[in-house]
């Protein structure tokens, strides 16, 4: 059997309207695994609701609203691991800093990266000189 | 963003016809709820029966529906979640502030 190797590269303009596309391809590759024996179904919605919920992060925390900036996404998948990487060129924030939701008063927003934790195994966010890029790992089984 | 509006039994029924809601369009939506019950309207049942994808953005679009009607003292409701947006309520637990029916007829009979 062949081992699994997958590897993505997009760049998309900072516009919302290309969200569906970058979940798009999470979903996609959920469904083209060839020896996951998870729920196929959950794992399709995750991919595309974490790939959404960090690019829009990208999108509104990382790029100063400048149009001309652009998102990169990688997603690897070998072996067992399923790497993305979302990079932004914005000021950045301090993952560690982001709280819990409230969930007895729940917010119209801040979920996003709970929700990325949630799902995922492993989530971290890197400053660089020129670039940010949040890394989120999910092992597969 | 698709809806379709209707009154039935003096309650508007909001059917979101687009499959997916994210940040792309769940200001759209948030907006068109805040002008409803704006104009006075206080019960409100959203069917979400096309939708097979909402993110944090569509979640909160629907709680500030939810916070403003309740806040008038209306009624704002949820119909026909697919099975893995319900996953997103149970897991932000907003499937306790909700009120989440699995059809139109449920809705109704557990009216006021």
């Amino acid at each position: 059997m062949c081992p699994s190797f997958i590897q993505v590269d997009v760049v998309i303009p900072t516009q919302t309207k290309y969200l569906d596309l970058i979940g798009s391809i999470g979903e996609r590759i959920a469904k083209e695994l060839d020896n996951f024996t998870g729920d196929r179904a959950a794992l399709a919605y995750q991919l595309n609701l974490v790939l959404t919920e960090a690019t829009v992060n990208a999108i509104k925390h990382g790029c100063d609203n400048e149009p001309q900036n652009c998102v990169r996404v990688t997603i690897q998948l070998q072996e067992n691991e399923l790497n993305i990487k979302v990079f932004d060129h914005g000021q950045g924030f301090d993952l560690e800093t982001v709280p819990l939701p409230d969930f007895e008063h729940p917010g119209e927003s801040g979920m996003g990266i709970f929700l990325i934790r949630s799902y995922m195994d492993s989530v971290t966010y890197t400053r660089q000189s020129d670039y940010n890029v949040l890394e989120i790992i999910k092992h597969l089984q | 963003m698709n809806l379709n509006l209707e009154k039935i039994n003096g309650c508007n029924v909001l059917t979101i016809l687009d499959e997916r809601i994210d940040a792309h369009n769940s200001g759209e939506l948030k907006e068109y709820l805040l002008q409803m019950i704006e104009h006075g309207e206080q019960q409100i049942i959203v069917q979400l029966v096309h939708v097979r994808f909402i993110d944090s953005s569509g979640l909160g679009a629907l709680l500030s529906g939810n916070k403003h009607i309740i806040a008038k003292s209306g009624r704002f409701a949820l119909t026909n979640i697919q099975k893995q947006v319900l996953s997103m309520f149970e897991l932000t637990r907003l499937n306790r502030v909700f009120e989440i029916y699995a059809d139109l007829n449920e809705a109704f009979s557990n009216e006021g």
